[in-house]
């Protein structure tokens, strides 16, 4: 008898206490900037793609919801000839985030993405390639790979000497 | 065998190998970077340390590179010992100090040894913190990619491509921490074998370029075991697929066959798959025929294959299934092969002599080990290149004697080559014009064919009396032919290498009897034939009439050409005059040719990665290729289903019951007892693991969900293979299939192509369950033929008219693998080669333009002038894509062009 009182008296207590819901969409939600929601591929400093093809993304999805195929520019530069996600398919792990190795694809807080047909769930490069860095600005893969692919010279990059002349005895 | 004791275990193993090779056997996931199991060790990398001790009461033992370890009974061994295993991490940890941050963008990655060693030796933080020493690449051709940054220094590749196989351009240069390895300057790679650096680097130095154009990993390929269609060898290959399109050809480990390695030709030659000039939808009388609807074609096909004649043309580049669906289809009568006279004969006497079982037949790993050799008339090195590769490694084996006696190890390549440095076995080479194994040959004798094959027969006569003399030869050849007979008398395991390259059939007795005198003395002499195309040896075994025997016997109404463009095997006018006797002429093939334009009826077939079947290599062995992919366009069929669903509609079944076949092999033994094997050659469509599929694809196969979501959005339901076991998905047995099986290499902890180690019995030897291929050629007695007898007479130039033979050319004379952009940029020009006698006489010299003229086909070539091509001979390359229809050996008239 008592506890069915005191429930009565908690519920009733409840109405003076802060709403949790709210008035979707006219009202939005509050997103923290590590909430995963939609993938996006972002881009280096200098505007070029970050993505360089290199299929980690797709192997680390755990629903194989990403297919690429990687390519390159005349200076030997990569970056994904087509590049798609089925969102239809994706469970937003992060897992691909996480295997990135340029911090191209990111998640980002935005899962307003409903659709009335599957097949608009299906996004291509275009879809997904925006023009911002993300969550990590600053960051440019070619500059601290070996590769020189049009960013920088051979040695260099950072933390690089420069090339070593074959033809030198010198210690 | 010895006992070792590892980690306190007792093994039972091997004596003679290394301790590395031992530990590798008993399953020990043991890192190594610099060794080698097919080039032994040299203990370069300092990767693969193990603590070896004294006795059992040892404690301390000491730290030792265990490919450098000879295995000595009662061993104590320790692969788990912290020392060793802190000194492996180390050695890593200074290995990948100047390695770039690069695996994203390297194409190794994935199939990376140097990542698989890192992770196994739990290498994972870089703690130096200075610069990292960078290095400019270079341009090495179309095959081979170069990023020198990646270079940890192993010395593989200079091994392999100098030592190894020969190569000349490739080097180590600069000294100390800033070693380089790459040519004097920017070039192409000249080696036939500068493919096999890609899978001989244990990290990214050198990759595929081909692969690079369209990269995939190795984990999202789809593949299967196959065989190569480049050359008669059957060097077997993994083929891998994405997106539709065929992407890599890797080599396929068989210790009988290519071992560890194939040529250029047969790793980039692959392209004409995806080549845009297939042939995709049937065609009928230039009508792209609708076949969504099976009954539609079937229809139009019902008035030309139920009413006429029907002749049927095989190809030597169509696998047995298909040769024999379309023999079963035509009947034994009207069943030609698709080959001109001369090479069909040609073919049946290689065959007759390898059947006949007197001489032996060797595999590629016996001409390894044959201590002296016999070139009569072949030039391996561009018409069944991976022969050459085993030539090179024959030629070491007589120095290599010596080595038991003083204590060296087999493995221990460093001492071995120290010890025999440039010294050379016994190789003789006759062949009209330097070959690229001349540099390795002891002799070399270049005149005519008529006269290379009097050569053979003078050996022959030298090594046993009953054989024929060839007459009036002079005394100079004489002395060449005697000293060959004396080093071929004193021989372990003598080896005679010949062939159909100059389409001469002397040549080939002579072979024979050389190898049938040496028999005779009680010798294990191997004779080994090179022949013209992947399936030459399949299609003779069929003992179908010629092309020219059809061409002559014109009375047929239809013909149905099987994958064969006809205008690479004779004259123009012939093939013309030929093809416009017919009303209907049903041409299957994969890519258009000159052939497929006359066809009243085109029907698309499928490629080797598209289709599965059985060729039969040189020696006889017959091998299974498996589908790699099924092709998006369902009119992409193999030539055997095609052509067995044909004979159903003639029997009277109706195109909507026409049923899938599963029973073409038992079909081909029952009619065609010498194939008696072929059906074990594999397990059959029905074999299954607990249950289970064998999965073409790796388990971390990627983008099933989203590879076809832009089409629609539902994954359709994967295709099911009704014709092997295996399955075109990720799912299926994970173990280790049977090694006719084998799809792609990997075991856990190695990705890389180095997980062949864990496929094999013992390290470098066949794998588990044996090599697949199963020989057909029966050893034993079988014919009591004695000696060939047909002498030629001596070659005499003649006035006015020229014989001109033709040189293969690696890159070139394959009709398939010119397709490949990169194999087409390497392809030989077409040109005239004339002696310096005759130069004079015509008065030419090095590139002015001759004028050739064969029968009704002329040519304006330019000329190579070569001193050693006998006076009266002419030779132009063979079969290029510009120059086809000519029957070898040609007569021509040379005149020069005023210009």
């Amino acid at each position: 008898m008592i506890s069915l009182l005191r429930t009565m008296w908690l519920t009733f207590l409840h109405m003076f206490r802060k709403r949790e819901t709210i008035q979707y969409p006219e009202e939005k939600v509050v997103l923290h900037p590590r909430w995963r929601g939609r993938i996006v591929l972002t881009r280096d400093p200098d505007m070029g793609e970050r993505c360089v093809g290199c299929y980690l993304c797709a192997a680390a999805c755990p629903v194989d919801c990403i297919s690429l195929q990687a390519t390159e520019d005349e200076n030997g530069r990569r970056y994904p000839e087509f590049f798609r996600i089925n969102f239809s398919r994706c469970i937003f792990c992060g897992y691909c985030e996480e295997a990135c190795p340029t911090y191209a694809i990111q998640l980002i807080p935005d899962f307003e993405m409903g659709e009335y047909d599957r097949q608009n769930l299906v996004y291509e490069k275009e879809d997904l390639l925006i023009n911002s860095e993300g969550k990590y600005p600053g960051y440019n893969y070619y500059k601290v790979a070996g590769l020189a692919a049009g960013v920088k010279g051979k040695g260099e990059g950072e933390n690089e000497e420069p090339p070593v002349d074959v033809r030198s005895l010198l210690p | 065998m010895a006992l070792i004791y590892v980690d306190k275990k007792p093994y039972e193993v091997k004596p003679g190998k290394n301790l590395l090779e031992t530990c590798l056997t008993l399953g020990f996931n043991l890192p190594y970077f610099c060794w080698h199991p097919a080039m032994g060790s040299v203990g370069a990398c300092r990767q693969c340390a193990v603590k070896v001790f004294k006795d059992e009461n040892d404690a301390n033992g000491r730290l030792v590179m265990s490919c450098m370890e000879g295995i000595r009974d009662n061993m104590y061994v320790s692969v788990d010992d912290p020392v060793a295993r802190d000194f492996r991490s180390q050695n890593v940890e200074w290995l990948m100090t100047n390695h770039p941050h690069d695996c994203a963008v390297c194409d190794e990655g994935g199939s990376c040894h140097l990542q698989d060693m890192t992770v196994m030796t739990g290498h994972a933080y870089r703690r130096f913190r200075f610069p990292k020493r960078t290095y400019r690449n270079q341009y090495l051709g179309p095959f081979i990619n170069h990023e020198m940054n990646r270079c940890i220094q192993c010395y593989r590749c200079v091994r392999f491509y100098k030592d190894y196989a020969g190569g000349k351009d490739l080097d180590v240069f600069a000294a100390h921490d800033h070693v380089y390895f790459g040519r004097e300057k920017d070039g192409i790679l000249e080696n036939e074998f500068s493919g096999n650096l890609a899978e001989i680097c244990p990290t990214g130095v050198f990759t595929d370029k081909t692969l690079k154009e369209h990269y995939t990993r190795k984990w999202d390929m789809t593949m299967a075991p196959s065989i190569c269609q480049h050359c008669s060898l059957g060097c077997n290959i993994i083929a891998g697929e994405r997106y539709g399109e065929l992407r890599q050809v890797t080599s396929r480990f068989n210790s009988e066959v290519n071992g560890y390695f194939i040529c250029d030709r047969g790793r980039f030659g692959y392209e004409f798959v995806n080549d845009i000039t297939r042939v995709r939808q049937p065609v009928i009388r230039g009508k792209i025929a609708d076949t969504g609807d099976k009954e539609n074609l079937f229809n139009i096909l019902a008035a030309v294959l139920l009413g006429g004649k029907i002749i049927g043309i095989g190809s030597p580049r169509a696998s047995l299934e298909a040769n024999f669906a379309l023999r079963q289809l035509v009947g034994k009568q009207h069943f030609y092969q698709g080959i001109p006279e001369n090479e069909a004969h040609l073919t049946h006497t290689v065959l007759e002599v390898l059947n006949c079982g007197r001489v032996h037949t060797p595999s590629l790993k016996e001409t390894e080990q044959a201590d002296v050799v016999l070139i009569l008339g072949e030039d391996p090195t561009n018409s069944a290149p991976r022969l050459a590769l085993a030539l090179r490694q024959a030629v070491r084996q007589k120095p290599l004697e010596n080595a038991a006696n003083i204590n060296i190890p087999a493995w221990h390549d460093a001492a071995l080559r120290e010890l025999i440095q440039e010294e050379k076995g016994e190789l003789f080479i006759a062949y009209p014009i330097e070959t690229k194994l001349d540099e390795v040959a002891s002799e070399t004798f270049h005149v005519a064919p008529d006269d290379i094959a009097r050569f053979g027969f003078a050996i022959a006569d030298y090594l046993n009396n009953t054989a024929p003399v060839p007459n009036g030869m002079n005394n100079q050849t004489l002395e060449i032919a005697k000293h060959v007979a004396d080093i071929l008398e004193k021989a372990e395991r003598p080896l005679i290498v010949s062939g159909t390259t100059l389409f001469n059939e002397d040549i080939v007795k002579a072979a024979y009897n050389i190898a049938l005198a040496l028999e005779m003395e009680h010798k294990k002499a191997g004779l080994c034939f090179v022949l013209p195309e992947c399936n030459s040896a399949g299609l003779g075994m069929m003992q179908a009439p010629s092309l020219t025997r059809a061409m002559e016997n014109e009375d047929a109404d239809t013909a149905i050409i099987l994958e064969n463009d006809l205008y690479r095997r004779g004259a123009k006018a012939d093939i013309d005059h030929f093809l416009s006797g017919f009303k209907n002429i049903i041409v299957l093939d994969h890519l258009h040719n000159e052939t497929t334009g006359k066809a009243t009826i085109l029907i698309p077939a499928a490629t080797f990665a598209e289709g599965e079947g059985t060729l039969v290599n040189n020696e006889g062995r017959a091998q299974r290729f498996f589908q790699v992919f099924m092709p998006k366009n369902q009119n992409i069929r193999e030539s055997w289903r095609w052509l067995d669903e044909f004979r159903q509609f003639r029997n009277g079944i109706m195109p909507e019951d026409l049923h899938e076949l599963d029973n073409l092999t038992e079909e081909l033994i029952a009619v065609l007892p010498q194939f008696r094997g072929v059906e074990t050659v594999a397990p059959p469509a029905d074999f299954r693991i607990n249950g289970q599929r064998i999965p073409r694809e790796p388990h971390r196969f990627s983008g099933r969900t989203s590879m076809l979501a832009n089409v629609a959005v539902s994954e359709p339901k994967p295709p099911e293979d009704t014709d092997s076991p295996f399955s075109f998905t990720m799912e299926g047995y994970r173990g280790m299939p049977p090694a006719p099986l084998i799809p792609f290499y990997w075991s856990p902890g190695w990705n890389s192509v180095q997980s062949i180690n864990k496929y094999q019995i013992e390290v470098g030897g066949p794998l588990h369950g044996g090599d697949p291929g199963v020989r057909l050629f029966r050893e034993g007695l079988v014919s009591k033929a004695g000696f060939q007898d047909n002498i030629p007479t001596a070659f005499k130039p003649h006035t006015g008219e020229t014989v001109i033979i033709s040189l293969p050319h690696i890159f070139g004379s394959d009709e398939l693998s010119v397709y490949s952009p990169s194999v087409a940029s390497r392809s030989a020009r077409p040109y005239i080669m004339v002696g310096n006698v005759d130069a004079e006489r015509l008065r030419v010299g090095e590139g002015d333009i001759l004028h050739v003229q064969i029968g009704d086909q002329g040519y304006d070539l330019p000329v190579i002038r070569k001193e050693a091509l006998p006076e009266g001979l002419a030779a132009m390359p063979y079969n290029l894509p510009s120059m086809l229809g000519t029957v070898w050996p040609a007569k021509g008239i040379l005149t020069k062009t005023m210009s």
